[in-house]
């Protein structure tokens, strides 16, 4: 090949293809960056519908709204979009749009992989999604899937494992890409203790995803075999037991929770000192407490399992192993408030949001010590004080920090400002009506209401009307969220290169919109 | 700047008002906004653990949420326009991690302890075999052999049945009333084992203070210990198909001597082993 040839080659590369071969053939991170929000933005709302379902369901005891057999459907589907749709692919998302400019790499260390990686995900909630319609209905046994249930399902059963089977390989895969950029291709000078913490956070949330998702793949395929090849995995009767899937499954579900929120916690990280005007506090002890987190994830899986019946000394193991998360948790909560301390602050719509961040993820702390506590546990177990847990966590938490994450970074993205004014509407309505939806839930779960019921006695009528309605307030607030994206890439205020003044890192020395290709030469690192 | 005040002064009681009236809604109604007190001394101990817990969540809380809220309101660029420098302090990071071990060993303690005394099976007086189905349970007296199935009752049924519109504010203890209960004497130590007959269910009576799952081909072991006469209420808590918030639990404690007259009744009305009313699979398997 003449070096003619070559020189036009890598001319032509700069040029990607027009329409819709473009995000077909893409290997460009920020292009790949695009899909996987856009993914996971359509995601949010595909079970964010299933989630009004629910909540219409429940808005009144005896609605009969649509059949139990269809709530279980939408109860475990929300769930499964939700993790996998919805909260993963953004966090990968932003991990491609921003580690390359945030380490100075011109790209993501394997671009080939990297656009595999994405277009696997449109297969993977296609198989999931179309289960629905399938004879027997979609998977009905929540996402923990666990047995002997979840193999009385119908013909969805076998695309449900094949859908977790792809979601699976393209975590894997955009984790080792992750783990190969930041590792291999951190500008001169970038120094592991100097990187961004959200690059910290997200090595770190790597290592997890390529530790436990092959677990949760070959955790399902027992599954599939127990019901296709006669094999007894998870039947006591052929010398298994229903027992081990829950331990296969939290030992993947526990870490994989961190999955969800590492990132999130790296992007706090970024936005608290960008809006105090303030370095972060305690760089080196938010790192470590990253790190820490994540090994003790690994070994607290069996908090799922208090009321399954384990040993004694295993419930004792696992409930100080919990308790012990509260730690280095604590650390990073109180190193986010000493940054805020004595800064400057203002409140564009990205801090609004990881204050508000702080604060109800905290209360979702509160309530995961409670729930640590076995004796406590056996009554809030599978009540709705867990599902008000984890909504904290990962609604007003995870979520949260992703739409801080857009409104932050979409100026840069774009190169226009986000309507400031709709951008705090959003942020209004969502953080109050985010209370009104999940706070109560604590009250119905103490008072003894089981989660994944379709109807419920009529002591829980007033509280779920409530929670029904912050629900519905919640979800259709949402529509402001894409209305102000949609503006925003269209058009508005020109951004500076720094859209935000109090901004530091690497991102923020290259222009807005970002040009196609970035840090094709490494910058200098002070 | 006198305004300012007055609009951050207002705030902060508001929120003082606020965080009171939430931290005060779960003491003062129990029923509705809280756990149960219950009838074990198992159901008083976690009680009392869960209050312990709670308060102290609230405490530190306050102390978190005061200091974020300080920083919002006086931090503010508008009264605080030059940021400080610092971005670190040992000895704040050595306080804020060795404290919390501290608090957790309040709790860690005394959880610890319930736990034991909980798992401690020994000197029960009476066994009753629960298991679960799809989607109901059974209750088997193995020494009197008295064999139970509990489903949902008929006039909660009636009300859940698709395209009938009896109100559910018509039928008492709607989706909290079984066809049979299980009855158990008061003041006695009784052994439950619990076993699942096809898939995971899991039984919880609130006000027992007790919840455990029904493993099929596992058998759990748990116990209460009822102080007052009484019905107590709950359902399955594992997801379990179709049936799954229609499977009810009913617990009727009676007084020993009223017990045993159930067990005499209940002998003389059902005779012969494996009695008992089981419904078809709802399946057909």
């Amino acid at each position: 090949m003449s070096s003619e040839v070559l020189a036009h080659e890598h001319a032509a590369e700069h040029a990607p293809p027009r329409g819709f071969m473009r995000w077909i053939t893409t290997t460009n991170h920020k292009d790949i960056g695009t899909m996987y929000l856009v993914l996971s933005l359509i995601m949010f709302f595909v079970g964010g519908a299933m989630a009004m379902v629910i909540r219409a369901q429940l808005f009144r005891p005896d609605m009969q709204l649509v059949t139990p057999l269809f709530f279980n459907q939408m109860a475990t589907m929300h769930g499964l979009i939700m993790i996998f749709g919805a909260v993963m692919p953004a966090f990968v998302g932003l991990a491609n749009w921003m580690i390359p400019m945030m380490i100075g790499a011109p790209d993501m260390a394997l671009p080939r992989l990297n656009n595999w990686s994405f277009w696997i995900l449109p297969f993977a909630f296609t198989l999931l999604l179309i289960t629905l319609f399938l004879p027997g209905g979609g998977p009905q046994g929540g996402w923990t899937m666990y047995v002997p249930f979840n193999l009385q399902l119908g013909y969805g059963f076998p695309f449900m494992i094949f859908a977790i089977h792809l979601m699976g390989i393209s975590s894997v895969m955009g984790a080792i890409n992750i783990i190969a950029t930041i590792l291999n291709m951190r500008a001169p000078g970038m120094t592991l203790m100097k990187m961004p913490l959200f690059v910290w956070a997200w090595l770190i949330t790597a290592y997890l995803l390529i530790a436990v998702m092959p677990v949760l793949a070959g955790g399902v395929t027992m599954q599939l075999l127990d019901r296709y090849f006669g094999t007894h995995f998870f039947s006591v009767a052929g010398g298994g037991s229903p027992i081990l899937w829950e331990h296969v499954f939290w030992f993947f579900g526990h870490p994989e929770v961190y999955i969800m929120i590492l990132p999130a916690f790296g992007i706090i990280s970024e936005i608290i000192p960008t809006f105090s005007r303030k370095p972060i506090f305690g760089y080196r002890s938010m790192v470590y407490a990253l790190a820490s987190i994540a090994f003790l994830s690994f070994i607290v899986w069996g908090h799922h399992m208090f009321v399954v019946g384990m040993p004694v000394a295993a419930d004792l193991f696992f409930m100080f192993s919990t308790m012990l998360i509260a730690v280095p948790t604590g650390i990073k909560i109180f190193n986010w408030v000493a940054t805020m301390w004595k800064g400057s602050l203002t409140f564009e719509t990205p801090m609004l949001f990881a204050v508000a961040f702080i604060v109800l993820f905290t209360i979702g702390g509160f309530s995961g010590v409670m729930l640590a506590l076995v004796p406590a546990d056996f009554q809030y177990n599978n009540s709705y004080f867990v599902v008000a847990h984890f909504h904290y966590v990962l609604v007003t938490g995870a979520v949260f920090a992703i739409m801080a994450a857009v409104y932050y970074w979409l100026p840069k993205w774009t190169g226009h400002m986000y309507n400031e004014f709709w951008g705090k509407t959003h942020f209004w309505l969502s953080a109050i009506a985010a209370n009104v939806l999940y706070f109560p839930m604590h009250f119905l779960g103490l008072a003894g209401m089981p989660r994944r019921i379709p109807d419920y006695p009529l002591q829980f009528a007033n509280l779920n009307m409530v929670v029904s309605i912050g629900g519905f307030v919640f979800g259709l607030s949402q529509l402001i969220f894409v209305a102000v994206i949609f503006s925003c890439v269209r058009a508005g205020k020109k951004a500076e290169a720094r859209a935000w003044e109090g901004a530091r890192g690497l991102e923020w020395t290259l222009p807005s919109p970002v040009p196609y290709h970035s840090f094709s030469t490494p910058p200098e690192i002070a | 700047m006198t305004r300012r005040r007055a609009i951050a002064g207002s705030l902060t009681i508001l929120g003082a008002l606020l965080s009171a009236a939430v931290l005060a809604a779960p003491a003062r109604a129990a029923s509705e906004y809280n756990l149960p007190y219950g009838v074990t001394p198992i159901s008083h101990a976690v009680y009392r653990l869960h209050m312990l817990a709670f308060w102290m969540m609230c405490g530190i809380g306050l102390i978190v949420f005061g200091l974020i809220f300080y920083s919002v309101i006086f931090h503010r660029r508008s009264r605080h326009p030059v940021p400080a420098k610092f971005h670190e302090n040992t000895v704040f990071e050595i306080v804020w991690t060795i404290l919390p071990f501290f608090i957790l060993v309040i709790l860690a303690v005394p959880a610890a302890r319930l736990l034991l005394r909980m798992e401690n099976l020994r000197h029960s007086q009476l066994t009753v075999r629960i298991t679960g189905y799809q989607w109901l349970w059974r209750y088997t007296y193995p020494r009197y052999g008295i064999n139970v199935y509990s489903r949902l009752s008929n006039s909660s049924l009636a009300a859940v049945q698709y395209g009938r519109h009896l109100s559910p504010y018509a039928v008492p203890h709607y989706l909290r009333s079984v066809s049979h209960p299980m009855v158990v004497p008061t003041g006695e130590k009784i052994r439950l084992l619990v076993t699942g007959g096809d898939v995971i269910h899991a039984w919880w009576v609130p006000a027992l203070g007790l919840q455990i799952d029904a493993n099929p081909g596992l058998i759990n072991a748990m116990w209460i210990k009822i102080l007052k006469p009484g019905v107590y209420r709950g359902a399955c808590n594992q997801i379990c198909g179709w049936g799954h918030g229609y499977m009810p639990i009913v617990v009727v404690a009676k007084p020993p001597q009223q017990f045993l007259e159930w067990v005499r009744h209940w002998r003389a009305m059902h005779r012969g082993p494996g009695q008992g009313d089981f419904p078809p699979h709802p399946l057909g398997l």
